[in-house]
């Protein structure tokens, strides 16, 4: 097992590298000045701007530029934003806790949800609830999420005025966030009614973020699922007399669960490289917002250190995916 | 009173074309400790007269019969529920494909003991030694290492041997082998049906082999049920069913083995078993049989005394020759 781990680990350094050469050219592509959009509408003297160039570095032939970089970041040093003078891994890191939080929400219950609804469609192949589940999949998959988000708000928060429009945590409420995980820091803050707030103010966000996975993983499961249903092993574990919840619920989804881990695995990836959108609708300060606002700014340090560090999360969790792999299905594990 | 009795089984599968009979009026009757093969082709019925009886037919399938009773139950009336308490336990079943039976995710031991675990009063400790009980008695070396062993680590006959002593964890009064040695090896087919036959005699349960292969039922059983097309065509003990083959089918079947061939070229039954849309009218055999005239072509056979082997036919042979006794037409 650790040798496989390892083994994995040996093909990240070529991936590594890839990627910091996509995410540092990938920026400077973008046609605009960044000292120019610094300035904004004020114009800036011929010497003003050398003198501004000279101290980003940006003067530099490219390559050097990239070294320095690269040299940076084995230093533990992802650059400074030029817009904001901060080093971009506390920007960073100041925020992905906020993503990581809607994420981890949302992916749970898009698990919890999507997995029991395939395997129940499959067993109930062709009947209401599997085709009333697909039809519904299929819906959620193809809703446009801000409309989508509107939509709620406009049902729960403006309407029923359920849950709040917008935030993670009410303004009545004013405490230290040691973890930045809002639903932990506000329970540990003893504030009466924070940990409430923050739950309410997850809710709609959750569900709009997981709406999409949970239709990929529903529909996943369930082909899986049927795939797995005609199988020799599931009429073995029947003529056992096993009930079926232990027939379709072990011995069919353990089968059935190496495509569904691949589709959840790819959506985390995607959920942590920032759900653009909803962070947007819902005023959820996490790294998609801040990351569309780099690249709006040509704020290259924050670009291309952001980049890396979300190519290197998903690297992870594919990594975590692999691994998971063998673990459920004992003959990947030989190879 | 019998093991498992059967009368005029029918199994139909509604498909987007129709309905197809593949089990059609069937009888059987089992005793206990019997040893008895249901013989025929591929697409004869055997397999799906069988997994009717353990209720492993999926629910596209239309199950009737007259009388289905195993063991004093009636399994037609059965919930779910109540044929889950007997199937795994009194009447197990292995399959054609050792390899694919076994699930590649859990170890041999862990769907040993799940059985155990459903039907009995075993704690862990008991199940276990159980379990290792079972693979010394199936011929498993070194029981306690292949307990933890995935399937892909064992081979075909191996996998089939861990199959045998999961259907035989409770100590089972039928098991159901259908084409047990179809996927393995010759040499490993021998192995695996003295095996069968030796654990038959040793537990006194009765045992029904489902097999293509007269090879086969002449080593190991005592009585033969013959099946085409859905329908029994004759049933005799297996040493008068090699003597003197009542039904013409039969006849046909054990000309074309190897052994009594004395031609240099091998005798075949020529066509195919009729399927969904060319089932003929008469006897469903007529079309292929040597023997059939008009009146086997117009007219369904009906079964004939037990002495002729209950043979569905208007002349069973005796001695290969058909008797034409009611030559009215």
């Amino acid at each position: 097992m650790l040798r496989f781990v390892l083994s994995r680990l040996v093909t990240f350094i070529p991936t590594f590298f890839g990627v910091t050469l996509v995410s540092f050219a990938f920026i400077r592509l973008l046609p605009g000045d960044p000292i120019q959009l610094l300035a904004g509408e004020r114009s800036v003297s011929p010497e003003r701007y050398a003198e501004l160039e000279a101290q980003l570095g940006f003067d530099q032939p490219l390559w050097q530029q990239y070294f320095d970089y690269l040299f940076g970041i084995f230093q533990g040093d992802l650059g400074t934003s030029f817009v904001t003078r901060r080093p971009v891994l506390d920007e960073f890191m100041a925020l992905f806790p906020a993503t990581l939080e809607l994420s981890i929400c949302a992916i749970v219950l898009a698990v919890l949800l999507g997995i029991p609804a395939g395997v129940i469609a499959a067993v109930n192949r062709g009947k209401f609830f599997d085709q009333a589940l697909m039809t519904t999949a299929l819906v959620g998959y193809s809703m446009p999420i801000f409309w989508w988000a509107l939509l709620l708000i406009i049902v729960f928060s403006s309407g029923l005025g359920w849950t709040p429009v917008s935030g993670r945590i009410s303004l009545m409420y004013f405490f230290d966030t040691p973890t930045g995980f809002m639903l932990i820091d506000s329970a540990m803050s003893g504030e009466p009614g924070a940990f409430r707030s923050a739950v309410s103010h997850l809710i709609l966000p959750t569900i709009v973020l997981a709406t999409i996975p949970l239709a990929i993983i529903a529909r996943q499961t369930r082909s899986a699922m049927l795939e797995v249903l005609g199988e020799d092993y599931v009429r073995t574990a029947r003529a056992k007399g096993l009930a079926p919840l232990r027939v379709n619920g072990l011995h069919a989804l353990r089968n059935a669960m190496i495509p569904v881990i691949t589709v959840i695995g790819l959506s985390v990836g995607t959920l942590l490289a920032g759900a653009i959108l909803t962070e947007t609708i819902f005023s959820w300060p996490g790294i998609g917002k801040w990351m569309v606002d780099s690249i709006f700014r040509r704020d290259y340090q924050a670009v291309q250190g952001g980049l890396l560090i979300i190519a290197v999360i998903v690297m992870l969790v594919n990594l975590t995916v692999d691994i998971l792999y063998g673990a459920i299905n004992p003959k990947i594990r030989k190879r | 009173m019998p093991l498992l009795e059967i009368r005029n089984l029918t199994v139909e599968f509604s498909t987007t074309s129709g309905a197809f009979r593949a089990v059609d009026g069937v009888d059987i009757t089992v005793e206990p400790g019997d040893l008895m093969a249901i013989v025929g082709e591929s697409g004869s019925g055997k397999s799906v007269s069988m997994l009717a009886v353990m209720g492993l037919l999926p629910w596209t399938a239309t199950i009737t019969a007259d009388l289905m009773a195993f063991n004093g139950h009636d399994l037609r009336g059965m919930t779910a529920k109540q044929r889950r308490r007997i199937i795994g336990r009194d009447m197990s079943m292995i399959f054609q494909e050792p390899m694919s039976s076994l699930n590649p995710c859990f170890t041999v031991g862990f769907q040993i003991r799940e059985s155990l675990k459903k039907h009995t009063d075993l704690d862990r400790k008991g199940r276990q030694e159980r379990a290792v009980e079972l693979m010394k008695l199936v011929g498993i070396p070194a029981p306690e290492k292949r307990l933890g062993a995935f399937p892909h680590q064992l081979s075909g006959g191996m996998s089939q041997r861990a199959m045998i002593a999961m259907a035989l964890a409770c100590e089972p009064k039928l098991l159901i082998a259908d084409e047990p040695t179809t996927a393995l090896d010759v040499t490993i087919q021998a192995q695996i049906l003295e095996l069968l036959t030796g654990l038959q005699e040793r537990t006194g349960m009765a045992l029904i082999l489902i097999t293509h292969d007269m090879g086969v039922v002449a080593e190991t059983v005592k009585r033969v049920q013959v099946q085409y097309a859905g329908q029994k065509v004759e049933e005799q003990e297996v040493g008068a069913l090699f003597d003197d083959p009542h039904h013409p089918y039969t006849a046909a079947l054990l000309a074309a083995l190897p052994e009594r061939a004395t031609e240099r070229r091998l005798p075949t039954i020529p066509g195919v078993v009729p399927g969904q849309f060319d089932r003929p009218t008469g006897c469903l055999f007529s079309p292929r049989c040597r023997f059939a005239d008009a009146h086997c072509k117009a007219v369904e056979p009906v079964q004939a005394s037990p002495e002729m082997g209950l043979a569905l036919c208007h002349y069973p042979l005796s001695h290969g020759e058909p008797t034409k006794k009611e030559q009215a037409s």
